[in-house]
């Protein structure tokens, strides 16, 4: 299987602190890839550098082949790497399919064409397909700030969703949802894998982890401490460690 | 499938919207008579629309801060007054103010990228005062503050504006014209992304948005504008020098926007309509006049930061009981 993601001896300092402190990781094409660790390891800060929001102090990441170190994030964006936040990003004061459009126009055309052309059928007819799929299509119209916190997160998942991303991040997607819709939301994770996007997750739901992901890695103080199946992390005596203490 | 555009529907509503909205703007000097006072209030009130349009697309939909917008008005009168005065025509002088205003606009826009909020403010202030202070100094080309007169009237076609009412007119075209060209930026994608900076800018660079190339945008548009306004106000006042447009100018048209409703497309009309008509009818108290906005302006920031246009709005909802109009999307 061709490795997606390649991230090597990835590490990001911040004065002091090793957040990373030289990670490697694959991601494989077409699979679920869990990412745990305990509170402070930095899951969140790898994926900061990894979209770059962040620059890493040194190493490099490889997206299909080609160095994405040091592109600015509207840039890794367009090359297919969508993601989530923990804590929902969206813009409030938007229509939720103005949410959804904004997840692609910037993706096609050049600067001028997005002013000039002006037919957007494709684009829309594809929000309101997802909009379906998710489960929202009823509240297209209304402001994204008066969704509830689980519909905001599926308006997050459902932006990144626009743009055909070859790789998805979602960060702690089930924080904070209760437990139907995060069995949706698994569902529709599941789902979307079967049609071909990767995922990396980040989560801290043990059970959806152990059921959803197809490998798990785990970091602990900015560094990668295990890898393999769900069974293998399960029985791994360092990883218990990381969580329960020695 | 009936194909989708970014715009919106021709419907009746919007329609009529058009219709009051031009007659109003081609009656007033049927309304107000041959009054060549009346006629130049008509006349600023227009122009401060069309500063305060620009301003609203950097500030209120962008979401940036500009207080060097007296400063790109200067640019504009200062450029269309000095090519007439040299004896080429308004339209040049136009041109050429527009041109310099999108620069500076471009210029200003940069730090916008490092920069936010008080501290965007504070270095767009100082690009203001710069521009004001080299109009105050380079007096060899600007005059300095002997001013520039006899700035002529200009003519469109070879037949002369000359009287206040044409004058009016040509202003009010301007108007029109630029009305339609911010409805189509902000109704296009440039729209969107524009309040994407503006409600999130991470997140809108996490779908794509490229937030340098849209803030510059933004500030060289809303300059534009106002170089536009500029260069009408030098034709409409035929005397300007650099104490016309004071950096402090443009904490008022700030003003003229938060009361008229920031965010909001009939904010930039509202707000300089109702400030410049109780400006000129308390000339009588003088600075005391000041002090009056400065507690209105404070009352409104507290109690209804979405400005007039947003009492508009409950009118619509409590009154005729249907959602408010929205111009833009």
């Amino acid at each position: 299987m061709n490795n997606i993601l390649e991230i090597r001896g990835l590490r990001k300092k911040f004065y002091q602190l090793d957040a990373l402190a030289g990670v490697d990781l694959d991601v494989r094409e077409g699979e679920i890839l869990g990412l745990i660790g305990p509170n402070g390891s930095g899951k969140t800060t790898l994926l900061d550098c990894i979209t770059g929001i962040q620059r890493p102090t040194a190493g490099e990441v490889r997206f299909m082949g080609q160095r994405i170190t040091g592109m600015k994030p509207h840039t890794i964006y367009r090359l297919g790497i969508g993601r989530t936040f923990q804590l929902v990003q969206l813009f409030p004061e938007m229509t939720v399919l103005d949410n959804m459009l904004m997840g692609i126009q910037e993706s096609k055309g050049t600067l001028l064409t997005r002013l000039f052309r002006r037919d957007e059928t494709d684009d829309i007819n594809k929000a309101l397909g997802l909009l379906e799929f998710l489960n929202i299509i009823h509240l297209k119209d209304e402001l994204a700030k008066n969704l509830s916190y689980g519909q905001q997160k599926l308006l997050d998942i459902g932006m990144v969703l626009m743009s055909d991303p070859k790789l998805i991040m979602l960060d702690e997607p089930l924080a904070g949802v209760n437990p139907t819709l995060g069995k949706e939301i698994a569902a529709h994770i599941a789902e979307l894998n079967r049609q071909g996007c990767t995922f990396l997750i980040v989560e801290h739901n043990m059970r959806v982890v152990m059921n959803l992901c197809h490998r798990v890695a785990v970091l602990d103080h900015g560094k990668k401490i295990a890898e393999g199946t769900p069974e293998e992390i399960q029985n791994n005596e360092q990883v218990l460690t990381a969580y329960f203490g020695g | 499938m009936m194909a989708v555009h970014v715009g919106r529907k021709w419907t009746v509503r919007r329609v009529l919207r058009w219709a009051f909205f031009l007659a109003v703007v081609g009656c007033i000097p049927i309304i107000l008579g041959e009054s060549s006072y009346h006629m130049y209030v008509a006349t600023l009130i227009c122009i401060y629309i069309i500063t305060i349009m620009g301003l609203n697309l950097t500030v209120g939909y962008t979401g940036q801060i500009s207080l060097a917008h007296a400063a790109f008005m200067g640019l504009g009168a200062y450029a269309v007054a000095l090519t007439m005065l040299n004896g080429y025509s308004f339209w040049l002088g136009l041109l050429l103010g527009v041109l310099m205003t999108f620069g500076a606009g471009l210029l200003v826009g940069l730090p916008s990228l490092r920069v936010k909020h008080h501290y965007l403010a504070l270095v767009t202030l100082g690009f203001g005062t710069a521009i004001y202070l080299l109009l105050c100094n380079e007096d060899e080309i600007t005059g300095g503050f002997s001013g520039l007169t006899g700035i002529p009237r200009p003519s469109i076609f070879g037949l002369p504006i000359s009287s206040d009412i044409a004058y009016y007119y040509l202003v009010a075209g301007f108007l029109v014209m630029l009305t339609i060209i911010s409805l189509w930026i902000l109704n296009s994608r440039w729209g969107r992304a524009f309040k994407a900076i503006r409600e999130n800018e991470t997140r809108a660079e996490m779908v794509g948005v490229n937030p340098l190339a849209y803030k510059l945008l933004a500030f060289a548009i809303g300059a534009a504008y106002a170089g536009i306004a500029g260069g009408l106000m030098a034709q409409l006042m035929k005397f300007i020098d650099p104490t016309s447009f004071p950096p402090e100018e443009s904490f008022w048209f700030l003003l003229m926007l938060i009361i008229g409703g920031s965010g909001r497309f009939e904010g930039a009309f509202i707000g300089p309509v109702i400030l410049t008509i109780l400006q000129e009818s308390l000339r009588g108290i003088q600075q005391l006049f000041f002090v009056f906005f400065a507690a209105i302006a404070l009352l409104l920031i507290i109690f209804w930061p979405s400005g007039l246009a947003g009492l508009l709005d409950i009118f619509f909802q409590k009154v005729l009981k249907r959602p408010p109009p929205r111009l833009t999307k």
